[in-house]
Order: structure tokens, then sequence, then C-alpha cells
């Protein structure tokens, strides 16, 4: 279908479900609040002229009504987990509960400043106290901070800690180890905290080459970053013996808990060895992912790294709760406040919904989802790591492309069509054209059904029509956007 | 179980099709002396009704800022939101969305962020803006590791007055990274002291960071530091850490700053203890290859329809890996959203608007307190909404009696200047009513 093709009505009704910039809407003087007459003389201080602007140039001017309507076509623009399946690997886009979503909005959370009083926000501190509690007895770990704002600064405050312990040992080093499969944000971490990056193989299975880790871990390793479950959805299974190999060297063992939601209840970081990681609470613990964000990256660690946790730490004394600043051994502050509080109400509400069976049970259903997507897509697409696959599988286009010339991506963006947002695409590095599918333990069977009778549907098409599987989406409110002219030619703001 | 779909059936049946007998086989690969032999040990599961009770019960043990009359600042700010603004939010399109990665289904959040891109470039009088970063603090860290890519040199000098939890948040950074830190300390109107800066900044510099309105309220000369350091090659960063301001204050980018950074709590989002926040950046063109972040560009669709994408992305991490201009994988979506919307109902008069009563508020706030026998000003430079007292006696002291009164004060600076025993920073914002200026005033002079 193309643009000329369109009737009337429907040309008509297409531009009605979207809008224009906020700044080419509305009108001059328009405005969505009042305001009290002021109660006060004007402002008395002078400051300097040349400080001072008259307006803001090109600021919107639109009614409460306009600015609702504009956010309201924007908001039915995007798809949302809410709507059906978003089976994002790695990602783990699962139902957000929202008696969480009430919580967080509470005036006694929401509208408590961070530096009220210890004794007028007690709740908020036992909430966070509390947390750091389950977090470590869910984590086999001695100690937990909040602070970072998100996964990746999770990974960076850890190396923090690594760093600091080996630093007060005397024994500094240079080099951080990255599997070839980690997430980007992994060496991203290490280059970013001020090491050397090396990467370490995987072997025939996706998992860690210990022959490879063996032979490379010397004095000048500080630690091994590893993803558990990784980035093919495999369980690193010599996880205890990885950590045996850093550990007899002096070296330590770091675990991106990204995809923690399919360990929870089954099997404890800390059991086997690792020393410090973190956990994403807008994944495991369902805080919502909000377009892109907050998101809020918990750090576990044993009992050597505690002594350098960030500051401020919330302690308990004789009943009451404080944020304790006076820490000599601290790395310090990763950020500004206490941490992403808001997140912390939602993933302390759903883990008490759950308590540990409920979360026992979430672990194995989100491994039983994927595992009954890899069924149905066998032999449909190529599965070119046959490990047993926990909360995500990961497919490949190889056979599909080498006989319609269909690849991945358009397999991704057909999909839209039938109302699915597509899989991570071309993720791991590791597998060529690779279609990372997690369903998540949210999702019922039927979903998960009418999915794999989506993928293989647009299979069939690639074989009798692969022009129309290569032009997709051909529903949805764009067509593929021309992401190279973009980059090439940045367009990033609209100019007055 | 209420938030898991299946039935027994529905597990069953799902078992036996992918050939498993039970839960062990779906965890096969975990070492048997790794599998959790019991449960763990875990408070019991609560029904939503119990729950609520919970929830309930932990948050009426705070004090919400309606409780108190509030005059807390210092970085996170109790400004009026409208409610419209967490109704849009609350849609779920918006917040049970994920990164935009397949912008054809995602047009709702790559649009709010080139809108969000394109009114922090207005507001700082900038080129070009990310979506977001995680709050003012770290955002601090990134302008000055991209200033230090960009000019190419290692020493940083910052303003003692920065907000000290942001140099703090620096100096964490930097203790792995080899990048030298100088804090250049203020004068007696509480500005950065021009002589102190000049002989800090020289040809080595990478960067200076100078917070305006700063730690003690006080508006900065960014003018004149700003030509202090491109005199000396060095980028101008510009930190902005009640974003209101700039609804009376020129944009750092107006007064030659290279780069501006900072918090936008204000705009829309809740207190919430201290987060979510949202760190905002914005900077000259030529910074634009050596942003962290997201940024999401304009371009047309196969119709030649607009619409938006990420871009520029071999910035970033899931490309470059360790090459990366910074870690960085999240932005803070939804606050950024919430700032928007805030920003499109507020509008160009509402913004001049509460910024002025701000300033008025504070001006009258400031002549009611220094008026109590005992208490001045602190520092004679002009203010925005927040400023500093001189007490007569230790502040801990103070605002411990003040709070019997129903009144939050504001903040001991001894907290972070241990010498400032005697001193307060207090804030304003237009949901202070001039009854609440007077009724504090009144109490301050009981209480001395």
């Amino acid at each position: 279908m193309d643009g000329t093709s369109e009737t009337p009505a429907a040309r008509a009704r297409r531009s009605r479900d979207r809008s224009g910039l906020l700044f080419e809407e509305g009108g001059p003087g328009r405005i969505g609040i009042d305001l009290p007459p002021l109660d006060v003389p004007d402002a008395a201080d002078p400051i300097e002229p040349g400080l001072l602007r008259e307006r803001v140039d090109g600021m919107p001017e639109l009614s409460e009504p306009e600015v609702v309507r504009h956010f309201t076509r924007l908001s039915m623009l995007n798809y949302a987990v809410d709507r059906g399946l978003y089976p994002l690997g790695s990602c783990t886009m699962k139902y957000n509960p929202k008696l969480n979503e009430w919580a967080a909005r509470l005036p006694g959370f929401a509208r408590v400043h961070p530096y009220a009083p210890e004794e007028l926000a007690q709740g908020c501190l036992e909430l966070m106290h509390e947390l750091e509690g389950l977090l470590a007895t869910i984590t086999g770990m001695d100690a937990v901070t909040l602070q970072p704002a998100a996964g990746a600064h999770g990974e960076l405050t850890g190396i923090m800690l690594v760093r600091a312990c080996l630093g007060a040992r005397g024994d500094p080093r240079k080099i951080i180890l990255v599997p070839d499969s980690a997430h980007g944000t992994n060496p991203a971490t290490a280059s970013f905290s001020g090491y050397g990056v090396e990467e370490i193989p995987s072997n025939a299975k996706g998992c860690v080459d210990l022959e490879a880790l063996r032979r490379r871990v010397d004095g000048t390793v500080a630690a091994l970053m590893v993803t558990n479950p990784n980035t093919l959805g495999v369980f690193e299974e010599d996880l205890v013996e990885i950590a045996r190999i850093l550990h007899e060297r002096g070296a330590m063992l770091y675990m991106d808990g990204a995809n923690m939601n399919a360990m929870i209840g089954i099997t404890r970081p800390g059991d086997a060895g690792v020393d410090v990681m973190h956990l994403n609470l807008h994944k495991t613990f369902s805080t919502p992912h909000g377009g892109g964000g907050p998101g809020a990256g918990a750090v576990a660690v044993k009992r050597h790294l505690e002594p350098y946790l960030p500051v401020p730490r919330v302690v308990k004394e004789s009943g009451a709760y404080r944020l304790e600043h006076d820490r000599p051994h601290s790395i310090g502050r990763v950020r500004s406040f206490h941490g992403n509080f808001g997140m912390f109400v939602r993933a302390y509400a759903y883990i008490r919904a759950l308590g540990a069976r409920g979360l026992r049970e979430t672990g194995l259903t989100a491994i039983l989802n994927a595992n009954y997507v890899r069924k149905g897509l066998l032999g449909v697409l190529t599965l070119p790591y046959a490990s047993p696959s926990f909360h995500e599988v990961v497919f490949a286009d190889h056979d599909l492309e080498r006989e319609t010339g269909v690849r991945t991506l358009d397999i991704a963006k057909r999909l839209m069509d039938y109302g699915f947002h597509p899989p991570t695409v071309y993720f791991p590095l590791i597998v060529h054209g690779a279609m990372m599918i997690e369903p998540t333990e949210t999702e019922s069977r039927e979903e998960l059904d009418a999915f794999v009778a989506a993928i293989k549907a647009i299979v069939e098409e690639a074989r009798t029509d692969p022009e129309l599987v290569k032009s997709a989406p051909h529903t949805t409110p764009l067509r593929r956007l021309d992401e190279t002219a973009a980059a090439r030619k940045p367009k990033l703001r609209w100019r007055p | 179980m209420r938030y898991l779909p299946h039935g027994p059936a529905d597990r069953k049946a799902m078992l036996q099709y992918i050939g498993a007998s039970g839960p062990d086989d779906l965890v096969a690969t975990v070492p048997e002396e790794l599998r959790l032999r019991g449960p763990l040990d875990l408070p019991p599961p609560l029904s939503e009704m119990e729950l609520q009770d919970r929830m309930s019960e932990l948050s009426m043990k705070n004090a919400s800022t309606g409780c108190y009359r509030s005059f807390l600042g210092a970085g996170a700010y109790d400004h009026f939101v409208p409610v419209a603004v967490d109704h849009l939010l609350s849609r779920t399109e918006f917040y049970s969305s994920y990164t935009p990665y397949q912008p054809e289904i995602s047009q709702g959040t790559l649009q709010t962020i080139f809108e969000f891109q394109s009114l922090v470039c207005m507001l700082t009088e900038l080129d070009v803006a990310n979506a977001s970063l995680y709050d003012g603090a770290t955002a601090v860290v990134e302008a000055l590791l991209m200033a230090s890519r960009v000019v190419g040199r290692d020493r940083i000098v910052v303003a003692g007055t920065l907000h000290p939890e942001y140099l703090a948040t620096v100096r964490t950074y930097f203790r792995n990274l080899g990048l030298s830190l100088t804090a250049v300390p203020w004068g007696d109107d509480g500005r950065v002291d021009p002589r102190a800066l000049g002989a800090a900044v020289d040809e080595s510099t990478a960067a200076v960071a100078v917070q305006s309105p700063n730690a003690f309220g006080v508006v900065e000369r960014l003018d004149r530091i700003s030509a202090e350091a491109r005199a000396k090659g060095a980028a101008a960063v510009a930190v902005v850490a009640e974003p209101y301001s700039l609804g009376v204050l020129r944009g750092p980018g107006a007064l030659g700053c290279d780069v501006a950074v900072g918090e936008a709590q204000a705009f829309g989002n809740a207190l919430s203890f201290g987060g979510p926040y949202l760190g905002f950046m914005a900077a000259r063109d030529r910074y634009v290859r050596q942003m962290p972040g997201r940024i999401v560009g304009e371009t047309t669709d196969l119709e030649g329809r607009r619409g938006f994408v990420l871009t520029l992305s071999t910035r970033e991490q899931h490309i470059r890996r360790a090459k990366a201009t910074s870690n960085i994988c999240t932005n803070q979506g939804l606050c950024m959203t919430a700032a928007t919307i805030h920003l499109a109902l507020i509008g160009r008069e509402g913004l001049r608007g509460i910024a002025l009563a701000n300033r008025a508020k504070a001006s009258y706030t400031a002549g009611k307190l220094a008026a109590v026998k005992g208490v001045k000003r602190a520092f004679a430079g002009p203010v925005f909404n927040e400023f500093v007292l001189d007490l007569p006696r230790p502040a801990a002291e103070v605002l411990e009696a003040l709070r019997g009164k129903g009144i939050l004060g504001g903040l001991d600076l001894s907290r972070w200047f241990p010498e400032m025993r005697q001193r307060i920073l207090v804030a304003v914002t237009e949901r202070t009513r001039r009854e609440d200026s007077d009724a504090y005033a009144a109490a301050m002079a009981e209480v001395l």
C-alpha cells in the first residue's frame, strides 16, 4: 500500500492519528495552566541585566485540552507491554503491577524531600533498609546498595568497588575480562572505570571458555564480568569453577544480573562464588521501563566489598533508621541523593506480593515460556546454539536468508503487521542475524501460541512473497524509517 | 500468583509440549550443588489488600511536604505540577514501553524525546541536547568527560559552589580516570572568586564548571567565567540544578558557555525522596559526536512522512563497546516525558510567570527573615529562589525548634561545610504562599 492509493478518508484518519510537534501547534497567548495572582511585591534583589532574559523563544503556547490531545495521540503511536507480548531479549519486558504505580504515588512517598529530617522519613528509610535485606537474601550476598540509577550505573559502581578493594590490598590490577557474548555496557563500564578490557571467547555451548580463561587470568586481571544466564539465554554451568579460577589468582567475579529474573528462587549467585553483582530492578522486579528509563541498578556484594559501598548507607539503630555518610573506605557517592526511590517502592511491593514461592514460580515460568516458544520455532528458524535455554532463546536467520533473501530485520518489521513488538535483533553479536526472544513469565499460553503462529506465517510469506516481508511494516503509523539519512544529516531539534 | 497467567492445566500441557517432566527439568543446567533446597527466607506473600495496607502504613511514617511548611530545596524542588502531567504519564503506552529500538511502533516516545531535546536547547540557548541522563550529578561527570575528550586536555576546574553531592560524585568517578580536579573557592558575595578562578585556569585546563544559581542560591557571572575559560582554550560548562531559573535568566549558551547540564526534576517530577530525577545535557554543535547517551533525530519514512529515530548510535556502548563515549544505556524516559508534558502545559507564559513568582517570593521571604533580630543574609550576591541565612545559634537547634512549629526551615549547611554551623539554605517556590513566609518569620522570631 503506498500513500497515493489511500482513500481520502484513510489519509485523513492517518493524519488525525498523528500529531505535529508541540511547537507547531497552539497559538500565541495560549496557556495550559492558571497561576494565582502574585501575593508579594516584585523581587527587590537586582540581577545584572546582562544575565536576564525576557522570554524563551520557541516555547509552546497551548491550552490544556490541546496538550492532552497531543500526548494522548503520541501515546497511541507506541507499542506497550500492557497491550501485548514485547519479547525483547535481555530487556525483560514483563507486566508491571498496577498496585506498584499506586504505591509510588502515595503522597507519603512521592512528596517527601530527600533532605527531610530522618525522623520524618522513617517510612522511606525502612522501605530501603528492608528492600536491601530482601535483595541480599534473594542473591545470597551480604550487603546491598540501592544508589545506582540503572543497570550500567550498577556495573560501574561494582567495578569501582573491586578497584577500591584491590587498591586497599596494595594489589592494583589493570585488566577486566569480558566474554565476547557480553552486553556492550560491560566493556564500556570497565573502560569507563579506568581498566583495560580484554575479551574472553565463548565455547561451542555459548558459555565462557574455561581453558581460555585459565590461560588469561594472572596478577594483572582484576575481575571477569560474566552475564548469567548469559546473552544466549544459557546458564553458565561452570560458574563455580569460573569463580575458583579467578579467586585462586586474586581476581574477582562480577556477575551482570540483568537476567536474574530467570534465576530467582532457583539458585543464588552468592552461593556460586560471585563477589559482586548488580540487579536491574526494572527488569527482575517489574518496575516499568518508561520508554527507556528510569531504571535502578542495585549492587549486591560479599562481605569483603561492603566497606567500599557508596555513601550514604541506610542503617538501623535502636529501632530507628538513619543515613550514614561517614564511612572512611567508601568509594564515595555515585549520584545525588539516595537513589531512584520511586523504583524501590515498586520493587519492594513486587517482592512482598510474591514472597519466596511466588518468586520461584516467576523464575520457573519465565524459563517455561522461553522453552515453549523455542519448541514452537524449532525447525522454523535456525537455532545456532543448541544449549538448553533459560529465560530467553536466540535464533538466527541463516537458512531463511539463504533460501529467500529475507533477513532478521525483515521478520522483525513484518511482526509489527501481526500486532507484535519484535524481539531484540542482531544481538548478541556472536550470532549472525540474531533474534533474541524473551517472552517473560507474564505471558499466557495463548499469547505465546499467537506469536509462534505469526513467525511461522511470516516464514511462509518469505517463501511465497518475499517482497511483502522485505517491505514491511505495512500497517503501522509510519513505514520503514530512514535511519541512514538521520545519521548522515542529523536534525536533532526543532528550531523557531 | 496474580501476576502469572498459567493455570495448572496450562502448566502441565506446556511442560509436556517441551518434553519436561517437571520444574527440575527446566533448570537441569544449574549444577545440583547450586540449586536452592528450600524456599528463600522471605516474608510470606501478601494479597493485594494486605499489600495496600503495608504500603500505606510505610508511607504514613513519612511527613510529606503537604504536612509541613517546607523551605527545603538544595537541588530538589517542590514545584506545582498540573494534574494533567501525571494523568498523561500514567498512560500505559508511555510507562510500559521500552527504549524505542523499533521506530515504526515507538513514535510516541521518539517524538517526545525530540520535543524534549528541542525544549532543552531553547532553555539553555545551545544547539544540541540528548535524551536525558540519570541525574544532575552524573550529568556533570559526563559533561566534564565530554569536554575533556573534545578539548583534549585532562585538568578540570570546578567552582567550590557546585552542589556538594555533584562534586562528591565527580570525585568518585575521577578517582579512577586520571583526571585532575581543582575546586575554586567563593568570595564574600557567595560567587566564585574571580581572582582564584583566573589563577586556576590555564592552558592545560580542559573545562571550567560552574553552577548557577549555585549551591548557595547565588546567580553566577557565567558570562565572565566563560570568557575566562575561552581565553585559555578551555570549555565552559554551566550546571543548572534549578531549571526554572532559566525562565528569567539567559541560557548558558547565550552567556558564552559550551555545555549546559543539570537537573530537571523541577519540571513535572515528584520529589520522591530523591529519585528518579532527570539529568539533562546540551552543548554546541561540535560536541555532538562526543555526547553520551541517546539522541533522537528527525527523518522520513518510506512514504516521505516525517518521523523520528534513535541516531548517531556509533557513540554508544552497544556499538562501540569499550570505546564508547559513556557506558550509559538507559535514559530517564518517563521523567523526560513528565518534563516535556509539564513544559507544554506551562508554556512560554507560564514558565516566565512561575519563574518571576519564585524570584519575587524568595525576595519577600529573605527580606522577612532577615528582618528577624539576629538573622541576616550570608551572601550579597543576587539569587533566584534560594538564599543562605546566618543565624545567631547553631542551625541544627533552630531547625529543630522550627519543626516543632510545623516548619521545615531549610537545610543545615554544616551538612556539607563544617564551618557553617550557623547557616541554613532556604528555598521557596511558587507554592510558597505569603502566609507561609510570614509564619516562618514569626516562628523564627519566637525560637531565637
